[in-house]
């Protein structure tokens, strides 16, 4: 039986929900479905929906709210926070370290091997530092749980974490839904996320920028699954959104057009990937970025966010090593487990993972989203056949995971409470004044009984999250 | 030897173009094997020019043009002393580990046929490796000019039979690091024994062999580089070593047009002389 | 303020204006094809005016048909001229600059995108004119939404200008319509037809009872082209969009603390309707003064994108 937020094993209601217990109780019979209607109503009403792959390009959806949330207790977060927080100053003194003197390579920590031949490492960044020193401005760092105190990392997103938006939504809709409910719970807020996501942005302006850097938000454009959140960001830092062709490189210098005239522009929040940035340096044919981009970059005179090349840290067969990383790099013990993970690379592991595919979780080391992956007791014979395929064709494309029972949070389900799988995804802010965690975060959950995919493409839903302050 | 090379590169619009920003990779660097003199960068239109080194070693300058702009050349010349190094590449400007390239890239992308290929030399050591890739894809792949444009991959181009020598490096390129060998792209000059005037820059590609370093391979022509070879440019591919790599602004109908002399400067002096 | 985000708004101001257009213009064709007619073909002139009257005069070949035209103006997708593409492409081009719509005005670009599925696309001839009601009402509640909460800067500006350059091609060629393709040959002009046509287009666009006060006179064509052309109080007359632009361009042109070319042609071309007389008009041809006058409209549009928008 898994573990569940509300009531743990089944026993008593564990403390940080009495409150909310003692207030579905009071609730009158149907009020739950009559909020989450509204909620629809209302998300859909302000467009707060996404694109899904590989459907047509004017399909958008909702992610779907349920509107019980998911609440963290104060000593629980402590934990947390500490943890991701050594963690993301491990990733960022990593990636600063294989892009300089490579000393974790020359010392063995990681297989030089797989660093340098991963796709996502940058040579155009080797021997380069980003301004400020900073990789990774933003995390999203994935954190499921299977006990009490087991929390686990199941992965970490340095390059254009998304999902921050939801995180702010959500509670605004939940405070206009349940306005009561929040004056009985001490929730810490999320909403000052915008201003620390500007500070630590302006924090990170060349130093040539002044006082005063000015900063974009620069999205793929309107198609893009994340626009929403592009959107939404841009808004509440109050910077512009731009795309690729708002923006041009002069002189090694980095400008907008505006009504007025060039503007220059010190900080690029970038949601696009590596690939797409710059045409001359990347792929040819990208019409996403910005010709001269690359230059402008090297010459440090703008700075990007996140830094060119972080994906070498999140690459899931990089994050098997990310305790020995984290020792390497901060001398301490890691606070926050990794999962248990096999490297198909290995012989050894690769034969105990084809000996146990039908119990294992495999995934694509570069895949993302819950695409490219097999949850062996979710398939059919025929599916794990398949994989084995694959994956005997290429194991080094491949890491597997025992199929963890992640923890279930009470979710409405036609009317009625029930358990349903839920993971968490906080995200970090990077700066010289140091890395933040904001008191929150994204909480997905699996809406279908008994599901473990919680991604919002494939059925997944959101819930707000509520970090306690006592 | 001393080589001459004047190396023009145009493109035109039919509509001028408000702003063009271009990355060059023309000027090659001077190491044991070659010494650069006098190396001049001149545009044709006020243009301004920014040097840098990018992470591959290669000298990289950013050109931005002033005004509006029908046509833009950007003309180098200079000169360069080589010596003979039998294709061994001098170690003094690595920053990169050779193992960045054993990557695949769009252009050097595997397939099938590309692994079959180069299956067939499996059983050497490496460089005895290197050297019968080199004939068999000078053997597979004719010289042939205009079947195949820039964006052509290795494997397409295995399965044509057809090319120019960007497409032989890209082919060498995608059967080695098939082999596990790194390997990467090189442009630059060849000294033609029949001709001064060329059509284009040339192009081969280095292997890494352990011991010796990145050796090159010309595999259009099915020879090691020699003395008559300036190397300007590396990269993991065509993309990453190309001599010009722009986009324009409000430019309509782009065309480009390349003028290169490659000549040997003592032969003609002692003919001068004579 | 981004180029592109001014010239999202410039755009969403000229669909949410050519849809609300192009309703009128089918409201009218209804009411016009209802006429009895003379003569095999008239009901075809009547069609092929509508489509004239929206920039698309060839766009259907030689026979267009009330089905073809309704399809064709109401619905095709990729037809720039069809409201549902003009919804479709205000909402897109709103949606791309968001955070510079008040909330009011961006639920009702969002609302009327949403509610295009709603309506469907209706055959029968009693709900289509339901959905041309609809539009109406919706491009109303876009310009209430911008009129009401909108903050007058420049994204204010640069919306109300997408709208006049477009109302003014549009007014401008609804005219010519009428003018030059659908009074049948030997019919009178003054005469019953002519009046009905007449009437019928004032009432779409929401002139008729304008023109009463204004005229005080049974409806004649050249005191409606005075009307369309030179009257400063009706809102959709040449004169009147043209004052609009002048007086967006010239608060942008403060705001900016700079002037340029857009307001250099554009106060150029307002002294030209202040010496205009509809009499002197007429002689010359208004056929051909309507002409010129959307070749300056597109010459004026342009420099307003080379000023702003790139």
């Amino acid at each position: 039986m898994a573990f569940d937020e509300m009531s743990g094993y089944g026993g008593d209601v564990r403390d940080s929900y009495r409150g909310l217990a003692r207030w579905l109780a009071d609730a009158p019979e149907g009020l739950l479905q009559a909020r989450s209607r509204q909620a629809e109503l209302f998300f859909r009403r302000m467009g707060v929906t996404f694109a899904v792959y590989g459907e047509a390009e004017s399909s958008e959806r909702l992610i779907p709210f349920d509107v019980v949330p998911r609440i963290i207790g104060a000593a629980e977060w402590a934990g947390l926070e500490a943890g991701l927080i050594q963690r993301v100053n491990a990733i960022n003194a990593f990636l600063g370290d294989v892009y300089g003197a490579q000393e974790c390579l020359k010392a063995g920590i990681v297989p030089s091997e797989l660093v340098l031949t991963n796709p996502h490492y940058a040579p155009e960044m080797q021997g380069r530092r980003p301004p400020r020193g900073v990789w990774v401005h933003i995390a999203g760092v994935d954190l499921v749980r299977t006990g009490e105190d087991g929390f686990f990392v199941l992965e970490d997103n340095c390059r254009t974490p998304s999902g921050v938006s939801y995180m702010l939504e959500n509670r605004e809709m939940m405070m206009r839904l349940f306005p009561d409910l929040f004056a009985d719970y001490p929730v810490r807020p999320v909403e000052t996320y915008a201003d620390m996501l500007l500070a630590s942005l302006r924090a990170c302006a060349p130093e040539a920028a002044g006082n005063d850097p000015t900063i974009v938000v620069l999205t793929p454009g309107p198609f893009n699954s994340a626009y929403y959140e592009h959107s939404f960001l841009a808004d509440k830092l109050g910077v512009e959104l731009v795309e690729g062709p708002d923006l041009f490189v002069d002189d090694g210098k980095v400008f907008m057009r505006t009504t007025q005239g060039r503007q220059r522009v010190d900080v690029v929040y970038r949601r696009i990937d590596d690939d797409f940035l710059d045409p001359l340096t990347f792929r040819p044919d990208s019409a996403l970025g910005v010709p001269g981009l690359m230059t402008a970059y090297q010459e440090g005179t703008v700075t990007l966010a996140n830094a060119v090349g972080t994906g070498v840290a999140d690459d899931k067969a990089v994050y098997t090593y990310m305790p020995d990383i984290i020792r390497f790099f901060t001398g301490e013990e890691p606070i926050l487990k990794n999962v248990p993970t096999w490297r198909c690379r290995e012989p050894e592991a690769l034969k105990y993972v084809l000996a146990n595919l039908g119990d294992l979780v495999v995934k694509e080391v570069g895949g993302s989203g819950g695409y490219g992956m097999l949850v062996g007791p979710a398939s059919t014979k025929a599916e794990i056949e398949a994989f084995r395929k694959k994956l005997i064709a290429d194991p080094g494309e491949f890491i597997a995971q025992p199929t963890l029972d992640l923890s279930t949070a009470p979710t409405l389900d036609k009317g009625e409470l029930a358990g349903r799988h839920v993971d968490l995804r906080p995200f970090v802010l990077s700066s010289p004044d140091g890395v933040r965690v904001a008191p929150g975060g994204l909480t997905r959950v699996a809406l279908k009984p008994g599901s473990l995919v919680v991604n919002s493409s494939q059925g997944g839903g959101t819930k707000d999250t509520w970090v306690l302050d006592v | 030897m001393r080589i001459r090379i004047d190396h023009s590169t145009t493109y035109a619009y039919d509509r001028a173009a408000r702003f063009i920003i271009q990355t060059l990779r023309l000027t090659p660097r001077s190491s044991e094997a070659q010494t650069v003199r006098d190396w001049r960068i001149e545009t044709n239109v006020d243009a301004r020019l920014r040097r840098s080194e990018d992470a591959f070693g290669n000298i990289v300058h950013a050109l931005y043009t002033e005004q509006p702009t029908q046509s833009l050349t950007v003309r180098v010349s200079g000169e360069v002393v080589t010596t003979d190094t039998a294709g061994v590449v001098p170690q003094d400007q690595e920053t990169l580990s050779p193992l960045v390239f054993l990557r695949d890239t769009p252009l050097t992308q595997r397939d099938q046929l590309i692994s079959v290929f180069a299956s067939e030399f499996s059983a050497h050591p490496a460089l005895e490796r290197m050297h019968r890739l080199m004939a068999a894809i000078h053997g597979s792949v004719a010289f042939e000019v205009g079947v195949t444009t820039p964006t052509h991959t290795a494997a397409e181009v295995l399965a044509l039979g057809r090319g120019v020598c960007q497409d032989h490096a890209h082919v060498f390129i995608a059967c080695a690091r098939q082999m596990g060998v790194p390997a990467r792209y090189v442009s630059g000059h060849l000294l033609r024994s029949d001709r001064d005037d060329q059509d284009a820059a040339h192009a081969w590609a280095e292997a890494w062999i352990d011991d010796l370093g990145w050796v090159g391979f010309d595999p259009a022509n099915g020879v090691c580089p020699t003395e008559r070879y300036v190397r300007v440019a590396t990269g993991l591919d065509y993309l990453g070593a190309a001599p010009v790599r722009g986009a324009s602004y409000g430019g309509g109908g782009e065309r480009l047009a390349v003028r290169l002399s490659v000549r040997d400067a003592d032969m003609q002096q002692s003919q001068q002389q004579a | 303020m981004l180029s592109r985000t001014a010239d999202s708004l410039y755009w969403t101001g000229r669909y949410i204006e050519r849809a609300d257009f192009l309703a009128r213009i089918l409201e009218a064709t209804l009411r016009l094809a209802a006429i009895p007619t003379r003569g095999d073909g008239d009901a075809e002139t009547v069609w092929a005016s509508a489509l004239a009257s929206a920039g698309a005069p060839k766009a259907l070949g030689r026979a267009p048909t009330e089905k073809s035209v309704r399809e064709y103006l109401a619905f095709t997708p990729d037809n720039p001229s069809s409201i549902s593409a003009c919804i479709t492409r205000a909402r897109t081009n709103a949606r791309s600059v968001r955070t510079a719509l008040t909330i009011e005005l961006w639920e009702a670009l969002n609302g009327a995108w949403n509610g295009l599925a709603e309506q469907g696309q209706p055959t029968r001839r009693d709900d289509f004119v339901r959905f041309l009601e609809w539009v109406k009402t919706t491009t109303l509640a876009v310009e209430g939404a911008t009129s009401r909460t909108m903050l007058r800067n420049d994204a204010y500006y640069f919306l109300r200008l997408g709208a006049a350059i477009e109302r003014a091609d549009n007014t401008a060629r609804l005219l010519d319509v009428k003018y030059h393709l659908l009074l049948p040959e030997g019919e009178r002009v003054g005469g019953q037809l002519d009046y009905f046509q007449w009437t019928t287009l004032l009432r779409e666009v929401s002139a008729l009872t304008a023109y009463r006060w204004v005229y005080r006179d049974s409806v004649k064509p050249w005191l409606v082209a005075d009307l369309l052309v030179l009257n400063r109080q009706m809102p959709r007359s040449l004169a009147s969009c043209q004052a609009s632009i002048v007086r967006y361009l010239e608060r942008l042109a403060n705001d900016y603390g700079r002037r340029g070319p857009a307001q250099r042609l554009a106060a150029e071309r307002m002294r030209a309707f202040d010496n205009s007389r509809i009499e002197s008009i007429f002689q010359a041809g208004l056929h051909e003064y309507i002409q010129e006058f959307l070749a300056e409209n597109g010459q004026l549009g342009m420099a307003i994108h080379d000023q702003y928008l790139s």
